[in-house]
């Protein structure tokens, strides 16, 4: 058969007032890798679940080996050959592999008992099928991120798809995991099913599909064979705007008065003999592999780690840092890593997050003052300029950008003079990163903060610092000024200590 | 440590059996009229009524709820019943057990509905309508108990039937009560329904994860009205068999049970999480419970120390598999 195995033409779909999907026309050929690439809230999931038969289309047609397509069900894409799999790959892990991989396809065949033979020779099948050895017997909770992303890829297959559609995959996968997976999807190529590559890391869609279509506010602003692109292209549509790095230059005097000076900083088995200073108005980059002793840096200035030993100094003042209280007291603010289970209360609204640290100074006799409160955090919306129309939405609605600058601005609330923020941009779209990091240096230039970026992103610490420390096993083994240094010298620098 | 975490996660009862062997061979080591047939046999007796109940809530656990209301349920479907037979002249057992499992199946269905429909907490959906049930029983049914001289004699020889009868030292009999072949069998066709069915693994399923189990396709509204409705219809069966083996109907009964059952169901090593949990896990917690709780009379203790045991019985266990399923980091 000729002609594309899947055929979008203009589709549009609306939520109330939302136009999620505007008019979007998508073509996949058989066997293709396809792309798609778009920022949070560009309505890529809302095609997704169009394709695969959760959300039926306002406008537009669908068409499957060339015949038109009505009212699909979940349960009639997935018999005419589309499997999704999810961000959270939707496996039972209380459940062992092999009934993880054969559940589905039990309920396809309308069973009503189970026999365990069966599902150990369906699973036996599965992973045959996918040419993986996975131990059919453990718990799926018990394996890594990496394994169950081969479960999921397994029992998808098990329904011999044509079309199978990944929702970020790489999102929680190390370097060697996303290779590993990307041989895995070629294979699966190889065999004449479809992949739809749902994205927005560049490097990973410039390596592994060979077409690119990019969707921007329910609109395809971009199409074609993956040789017409390279990262500014894709960055360009996707945002709309041109994002131009340029580095991070610190005009303050070397001379002056530091704001921060670590000496001696040492915490047996984590951190060893840590000296450097923070000036005024200084990004500093702290870069190193993981387990390298940044977090530990980190909270230990935090006064997460009461036990360390070395001095601290604040505007040339010895300050103790034991517990977060004195942190704070001190105007040192930190930004953890994992902002939703560390940093948001996922249940409050925008407004009580963003306040979380400032009752104190908002009460009088300890009553918090409802009207000042209001303001300071309109306030902070504004200037974070975070997408919300009030305060009072839960902060679950907001992007991962969004709810990023909802905990820097919670600190920015109490005028902190040190900034500690570990993995900024982790999980957000490029558009809101820029727009995160301008934030951040404007506070270091017109503010005078200093502030200290942890960060794997390498082009993140290169573009934005100006100077930049790596950490090994615990110790500063090198310090760079961000100027003189490039994202490969400093991957290669890195890869050395490995 | 994890190894043994691991173990835990895969053989629940692991923890519980090795619970009742050291709380058997310590209480007969202090106490060895322990070990006499009538105090095994009326033990397993005292583990038919919160063992039923326990199968009911170890369904709607593994799903990832929970019920308190069934106390309620088993006490309203129990004293309906027996009113309808007094006020009707009927006698008999088959029919008031249909009846009793049919009132409770109705009450459970309506928690359901609460739960599906309303996307309601199964916690406050089941203590709203237990607190409910037990309102309308004694405000609008009745308060009064009524006695061995009222009961439907058939009822009440039905659950004095034996299957066991053993001559002790001293030369008393002792027997077992049949009702322990009914708690068996309820208990078999619940350990099928989990481990045997599509059903039975959507439950589980349900307990990893409700979406994904959308996902593959279960029907969760279904699923939640089979769970619920079952755990309604083996308490309003569990409460006319209390009434029948204790020869009274008192409206006011069983209050606090639940607190017990789940406690039960806990130690069977069953998570409160929702996905873990075994019918033989189950068991194996209602007899530690009910040895640990009755022995206290037998070691000497006042009997007020066993609501303080209970208690305690659920934090441990609650710590136990709190410990096992905790997020392991990295």
């Amino acid at each position: 058969m000729s002609g594309p195995l899947i055929e979008l033409r203009n589709l549009g779909k609306s939520f109330g007032a939302v136009h999620a999907l505007k008019d979007v026309s998508l073509a996949i050929g058989r066997g293709e890798i396809h792309c798609l690439a778009g920022e949070n809230g560009s309505g890529k999931s809302t095609l997704i679940k169009i394709i695969s038969g959760v959300n039926q289309p306002d406008r537009g047609e669908i068409l499957i080996d060339g015949q038109p397509v009505q009212g699909m069900t979940p349960r009639e894409a997935i018999a005419r050959g589309v499997q999704v799999i999810y961000q959270d790959f939707s496996l039972f892990p209380n459940l062992t592999v092999a009934e993880n991989l054969a559940l589905s396809t039990e309920l396809q065949a309308g069973r009503r008992l189970v026999s365990w033979g069966r599902v150990r020779r369906i699973a036996e099948e599965a992973t045959r099928k996918l040419g993986v050895a996975l131990e059919l017997d453990a718990l799926v909770e018990t394996l890594p991120t990496a394994g169950k992303q081969l479960v999921a890829i397994a029992r998808a297959l098990m329904s011999d798809p044509r079309l199978l559609i990944m929702d970020e995959p790489t999102t929680a996968l190390t370097g060697r995991e996303v290779e590993a997976l990307f041989r895995v999807v070629r294979d699966i190529q190889a065999r004449g099913i479809a992949v739809l590559f749902v994205s927005h890391k560049m490097r990973e869609m410039l390596e592994i599909s060979e077409r690119l279509t990019v969707i921007r506010s329910g609109e395809v602003v971009a199409a074609g064979p993956i040789a017409e692109f390279d990262e500014a292209k894709i960055t360009r549509a996707m945002t709309g705007q041109e994002i131009a790095a340029e580095g991070y230059r610190w005009e303050g005097d070397a001379g002056g008065k530091p704001l921060l000076e670590v000496e001696n900083l040492t915490l047996p088995g984590q951190l060893d003999d840590i000296c450097f200073r923070l000036m005024p108005g200084e990004i500093v980059g702290i870069s190193g592999l993981l387990g390298s002793g940044r977090t530990e840096l980190a909270m230990a200035l935090f006064g997460m780690k009461p036990g360390c030993q070395g001095r601290i100094r604040i505007d040339g003042r010895a300050v103790r840092l034991t517990c977060v209280q004195d942190a704070i007291a001190e105007g040192i603010a930190y930004v953890p890593e994992d902002r939703l289970t560390e940093g948001l209360f996922l249940s409050a609204t925008i407004d009580r997050n963003m306040l979380a640290t400032s009752h104190h100074r908002l009460s009088r006799f300890g009553v918090m003052q409802a009207g000042r409160a209001a303001e300071e955090a309109a306030g902070m919306i504004r200037a974070m300029a975070i997408a919300t129309p009030t305060g009072n939405r839960p902060v679950t609605q907001l992007s991962g950008g969004n709810a990023q600058r909802v905990v820097i601005g919670r600190w920015l609330l109490n005028d902190p003079r040190i900034l500690i923020l570990n993995g900024p941009t982790v999980g957000v779209d490029v558009g809101s990163k820029a727009g995160i990091h301008r934030k951040i240096r404007e506070l270091a230039r017109n503010h005078g903060l200093g502030v200290l970026m942890i960060s794997d992103d390498l082009p993140e610490l290169v573009d934005n610092c100006n100077r930049i420390l790596v950490l090994h096993r615990g110790r500063i083994v090198d310090q760079v000024e961000a100027a003189a240094t490039t994202e490969a010298a400093l991957s290669a620098q890195l890869g050395a200590l490995q | 440590m994890s190894a043994l975490a691991q173990a835990l996660r895969r053989h629940p009862e692991l923890m519980v059996a090795a619970v009742l062997v050291v709380a058997v061979l310590a209480i007969g080591a202090i106490n060895p009229v322990f070990w006499q047939p009538s105090n095994i046999f009326s033990l397993l007796r005292a583990s038919v009524i919160t063992g039923i109940l326990a199968l009911a809530v170890l369904m709607v656990m593994l799903s990832g709820g929970i019920d308190v209301s069934f106390p309620a349920f088993a006490i309203a479907a129990m004293y309906l019943t027996i009113k309808a037979m007094i006020a009707w002249e009927f006698d008999g057992v088959l029919l008031p057990f249909l009846m009793a499992s049919g009132i409770g199946l109705g009450l459970g269905l309506v928690n359901a509905a609460f739960v599906h429909y309303l996307r309601m907490i199964p916690l406050i959906v089941t203590l709203g309508t237990g607190t409910a049930v037990r309102g309308f029983l004694l405000g609008v049914v009745g308060t009064s108990q009524i006695n061995i001289g009222q009961m439907p004699p058939l009822l009440i020889d039905f659950a004095k039937g034996e299957v066991l009868q053993v001559t002790q030292a001293d030369g008393s009999a002792a027997g077992l009560s049949a009702m322990v072949l009914v708690y068996a069998a309820i208990a078999l066709v619940v350990h099928l329904l989990l481990r045997h069915t599509m059903l039975g693994r959507g439950i589980y399923a349900m307990g990893g994860g409700v979406e994904a189990a959308r996902r593959v396709g279960f029907n969760i509204r279904r699923i939640t009205f089979v769970i619920y409705g079952l755990a309604g219809a083996l308490a309003g069966f569990a409460g006319l068999l209390h009434g029948a083996m204790i020869w009274t109907a008192n409206p006011r009964d069983m209050v606090g049970l639940e607190l017990d059952v789940i406690a039960a169901v806990v130690l069977g090593g069953a998570s409160i999480f929702g996905g873990r949990g075994t019918v033989i896990g189950t068991m194996l917690g209602v007899l530690t419970l009910v040895v640990i709780t009755n022995s206290l009379i037998i070691l000497g203790v006042d009997t007020t120390w066993q609501r303080v045991v209970v208690g305690l019985i659920v934090i441990a266990a609650t710590a136990v598999t709190a410990w096992r399923d905790r997020k392991r980091l990295a």
